[in-house]
């Protein structure tokens, strides 16, 4: 059959013209079928662009304050606890000061300040080493400034604990699930870890979303000061423009979220100068 | 043609159809009965309108994508927004969602996926509801 090119342009026009529509058409009446059911939009959820937190050491005075709000982010979130440094999962723990603020120590400061449990948990940074790491993408920058984990997509490398440098990431070297306080308590409304994953603090977005402030400033009795960074008339900037508050290696440019305030000094031995 | 050793090569066959075969004739004529799926647990008949969030069909072929989807919502786009079925609210959870409802999960979920040898590794992390055995 021969055929000119009038008449090829024709039926190639129409072929594609009848192809378009046909799936179009196709795609229209199934989406018609699986129509999505009725959704009631979340509107407890607390709304954030970068959400952080200030810590104010001179209210943190206690032991038993420290425990109570570390074992209360542990519990609802079934971290297990193996008892041995080298199996341990940590969302929020402690440090001494030299430790959290590297470099910043000298032998004349004061000595309860030297000793002072320091509490650290993941800075949720405005740019975040481990997530520019993550091969998979498991772990990534929420729009609310919280530095998520997805635990389904972990696979364990392990490469955004070498890159955290606040040591926030634990990795689950053990079925979590073996731990001696998850068999006798596990909270049924949040997952446990399986083995093999790297965890860490996620600021409670499960209780975020239901209007709820993260455990451990619950807890903390107004230790923690937990609001939105982008907020000028937020309670957090408030404080954080009336006092100085220092970070943890602001140096290494992640930009931390958590701040602490050192202060709170009674001054009562300053040696008079003459 | 003359084969070599043709009498062991033989038996070796035979032997070799008769075990390779084994799992055919030895459930010849059993019929493995179909999972019968429960779903009259103590939540759902508190129910006025007993509606899963898709008709049935769709939930029994579509479960897993529409778990992966709820996934990929709540977790990776923090949409919790809740799915309203004839006034009743449900959370886009496995966990919080589903289970709430089908709280029997060895006469839900394990029935099929046995049946059909699937492992899906949701239990690894996700807590199952407690179950009183009856």
């Amino acid at each position: 059959m021969s055929m000119n090119r009038r008449d090829f342009l024709k039926i190639a026009g129409i072929s594609t013209a009848a192809g378009i529509g046909g799936t179009a058409l196709a795609s229209g009446l199934k989406k018609g079928v699986l129509e999505a059911a009725q959704t009631a939009p979340n509107t407890e959820a607390l709304a954030g662009k970068r959400w952080g937190i200030a810590i104010d050491m001179s209210k943190l005075k206690s032991d038993e304050s420290i425990k109570r709000i570390t074992e209360a982010c542990h519990r609802i979130h079934n971290v297990p606890d193996f008892s041995n440094t080298k199996d341990e999962v940590k969302w929020i723990w402690t440090e001494t000061f030299e430790h959290s603020f590297p470099g910043q120590e000298h032998k004349f400061m004061p000595e309860d300040m030297k000793h002072k449990p320091f509490l650290l948990l993941c800075n949720h940074c405005d740019k975040p080493a481990c997530v520019r790491v993550c091969p998979t993408k498991a772990t990534f920058k929420r729009s609310d400034g919280i530095v998520m984990q997805d635990m389904h997509r972990c696979i364990g490398c392990r490469f955004c604990m070498a890159a955290c440098p606040f040591g926030a990431r634990s990795f689950n070297y053990k079925d979590p699930r073996l731990a001696k306080n998850l068999q006798e308590y596990m909270n049924p409304e949040f997952p446990t870890r399986t083995i093999g994953v790297v965890e860490k603090c996620t600021f409670c977005y499960e209780r975020l979303s239901k209007g709820l402030k993260p455990a451990c400033v619950d807890e903390s009795n107004g230790a923690l000061v937990f609001g939105d960074l982008d907020d000028p008339a937020s309670e957090i900037r408030k404080i954080l423009a009336s006092k100085h508050t220092i970070r943890r290696k602001p140096e290494l440019g992640t930009e931390p979220n958590i701040f602490y305030i050192i202060g709170g000094n009674d001054y009562a031995v300053v040696p008079e100068i003459k | 043609m003359k084969i070599y050793n043709g009498g062991k090569i033989l038996l070796g066959l035979i032997v070799f159809a008769a075990l390779f075969a084994s799992p055919f004739y030895l459930n010849m004529g059993k019929v493995s009965a179909k999972p019968e799926l429960k779903i009259d647990t103590p939540e759902i008949q508190k129910l006025k309108d007993k509606k899963c969030v898709e008709p049935k069909e769709f939930m029994r072929a579509e479960h897993m994508q529409v778990l992966n989807n709820w996934r990929d919502a709540v977790v990776r786009d923090g949409d919790r927004n809740q799915i309203i079925i004839s006034g009743q609210k449900y959370d886009k959870s496995l966990q919080n969602g589903c289970m709430k409802c089908h709280s029997n999960k060895k006469d839900f979920c394990d029935k099929c996926h046995n049946y059909v040898a699937v492992k899906p590794y949701c239990w690894d992390c996700h807590i199952a509801p407690k179950e009183n055995k009856s």
